[in-house]
């Protein structure tokens, strides 16, 4: 039945992720760090608002934009934790998980043959919901050398006057970079300059590790021109009550509430419901988790490093993207070699993009135990490569 | 005041103290000397004051029952609570003991082998003390969570999928 599928969904290729899940399915025993969600469950009080709303009855639609109460404590929230400022009653969206947020983003501002431009590597919706709007994608490339900061030399290289939309996604995943004001100004500079609107994806902004995160819209003049992307997934372990938000200009919020309107109505009450309550009351579970999280990542990095590979020190979100390429295996065959040998599942590094070959992605959203099980496992696969060289 | 860093090491002390101060290093970015000292002088202040491991006796066959007892007690000029507290916190079958605020004084968690045992501690030992004025026993039939620790919960199986964007 292919022939029945529209062409420019027929020719998007499958995710590489999705490749790697299917392998993964079919075998036992296996460590994954291929997973880019929290092994949390959602803190208790949260659990505990959602059930409430339930024996409540809040079983119904909310206005398109979300719960108004909702958007009242987002707009708060980010003044408070990101100096950002968005009027609650037109200027912030309320959406099935940021992932809605980046689709309505790329439709509502994309015409065909305008052109997108995204870090690589990065998160792996950006570039397929952009050519699903009908534009292309630009890659912009990021180096281990740099910190995987997106830099104007690379910007500029990859120009075209085509570009309309700028992604940013930071802290990254898959690399775990940051990027602090030092590094946006530039980039500030840069989308002035060419007259560019940004895609701001800072749904990891929560977690952070050294010092706090600065967002693009923050920037002297950039409000007006970023749509902020955001959402409860990560920082509080809420992926599947899906509810994410956008953030920007009226105008541009009220094309984005016009595709949200017919597709998807509104976001699910009763996680517009949880959300509001983990504004209001989880934010210490939250330090927590990142407390956690931040033991986690220091494992992963030493053990990275004690087997002999470069790996580049994250200071964000929950993945560690070490250079494998000392082992002279690609991205693609380390993650399946490991897999087959050692029964330990990482994500291939081109999975996010051109740039991630030679590394693979590897979340430490899991207990400190398996990540020394999968730590053991890994280092004797390298071992192995190393010594064969 | 503990410093962030500080704070953090010993939050994790207390979540696992089976850690070595190698492993703490590791997991901290604090070199493994400064967590050495740091510890000892923790022990030395009193900042840390023992390390045991929790233990859900009811799922040993032992025999063990615990109960909680207020106690009323008259103060006494120029001490407060202090001193009963100080000479009823010896007997070793006093497990924990506070001060409370509200309808008594003294709230003690005692633990023996039998029921019978532990009313007699109360009846004999306890009650009996000059400043007691009263006491009254509450057996605990059963613990459910402990120190932060769900000992009757029901295992949360979280199913995430293995490979996820
Ligand atoms: C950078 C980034 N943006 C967005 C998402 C999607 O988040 P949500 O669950 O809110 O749709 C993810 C999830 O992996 C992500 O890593």
């Amino acid at each position: 039945m292919n022939h029945y599928l529209a062409s420019h969904v027929a020719g998007l290729p499958p995710s590489g992720i999705r490749k790697f899940f299917d392998l993964v399915a079919t075998m036992k025993d296996v460590i994954s760090l291929g997973v880019g969600e929290p092994d949390f469950v959602t803190p208790w009080t949260v659990r505990e608002s959602g059930i409430f709303s339930l024996e409540q009855g809040q079983t119904m639609y909310t206005s398109n934009a979300g719960l108004l109460e909702l958007r009242e404590e987002l707009s708060h929230h980010l003044t408070k934790t990101l100096g950002l400022c968005y009027n609650p009653l037109n200027e912030i969206l309320v959406t099935a998980g940021a992932s809605e947020a980046v689709d309505l983003v790329m439709r509502a501002v994309l015409n065909p043959g305008d052109v997108v431009l995204v870090p690589d590597p990065s998160y792996v919706s950006y570039a397929p919901c952009a050519i699903l709007a009908g534009a292309s994608v630009r890659y912009v490339p990021t180096h281990a050398k740099e910190n995987f900061r997106l830099r104007v030399a690379d910007l500029n290289q990859m120009y075209t006057p085509n570009a309309k939309l700028l992604v940013l996604s930071y802290p990254n995943n898959p690399t775990g970079a940051i990027m602090c004001r030092e590094d946006l100004i530039p980039i500030a500079e840069f989308v002035t300059k060419h007259d560019l609107l940004v895609l701001a994806d800072d749904i990891y902004s929560d977690l952070t590790y050294e010092g706090r995160h600065v967002s693009f819209a923050s920037l002297p003049g950039m409000h007006d021109r970023t749509l902020f992307v955001s959402g409860f997934s990560k920082s509080y372990a809420m992926t599947g009550w899906r509810i994410g938000y956008v953030a920007g200009h009226s105008d541009l919020i009220s094309g984005l509430t016009k595709i949200h309107q017919y597709t998807m109505l509104c976001a699910p009450i009763m996680g517009q419901i949880a959300a509001l309550e983990a504004l209001r009351s989880a934010s210490e579970a939250k330090d927590d988790m990142v407390t956690a999280y931040d033991r986690r990542r220091r494992l992963m990095v030493h053990g990275f490093r004690q087997m002999g590979l470069d790996c580049f020190e994250p200071l964000g979100a929950f993945y560690v993207f070490p250079d494998i390429s000392k082992t002279n295996l690609s991205s693609e065959a380390f993650a399946e070699e490991l897999l087959r040998e050692e029964k330990v599942a990482v994500v291939p590094g081109t999975a996010f993009g051109p740039s991630g070959e030679g590394y693979i992605r590897c979340s430490y959203a899991y207990s400190i135990e398996q990540l020394q099980e999968a730590l053991i496992r890994i280092s004797q696969f390298v071992e192995r490569r190393l010594s064969k060289l | 005041m503990l410093t962030e860093e500080d704070h953090r090491l010993l939050k994790l002390i207390a979540e696992d103290c089976r850690l070595t101060p190698e492993q703490l290093s590791v997991q901290t970015g604090l070199t493994p000397d400064y967590i050495r000292k740091r510890i000892i002088d923790w022990e030395k202040e009193k900042v840390i004051v023992g390390y045991q491991p929790m233990i859900n006796w009811a799922r040993t066959n032992e025999e063990r029952v615990s109960a909680l007892i207020e106690v009323r007690v008259l103060p006494q000029r120029g001490y407060g609570f202090d001193k009963i507290a100080k000479r009823i916190q010896k007997f070793p079958e006093i497990k924990a003991l506070f001060l409370m605020s509200g309808g008594y004084d003294l709230s003690l968690l005692i633990e023996g082998k039998t029921m019978q045992e532990v009313a007699l501690f109360v009846a004999e030992k306890l009650a009996p003390l000059e400043h007691v004025q009263s006491t009254a026993t509450h057996f605990v039939l059963r613990r459910y969570k402990q120190d932060g620790v769900e000992l009757m919960g029901e295992e949360e199986t979280i199913q995430r999928l293995v490979v996820s964007p």
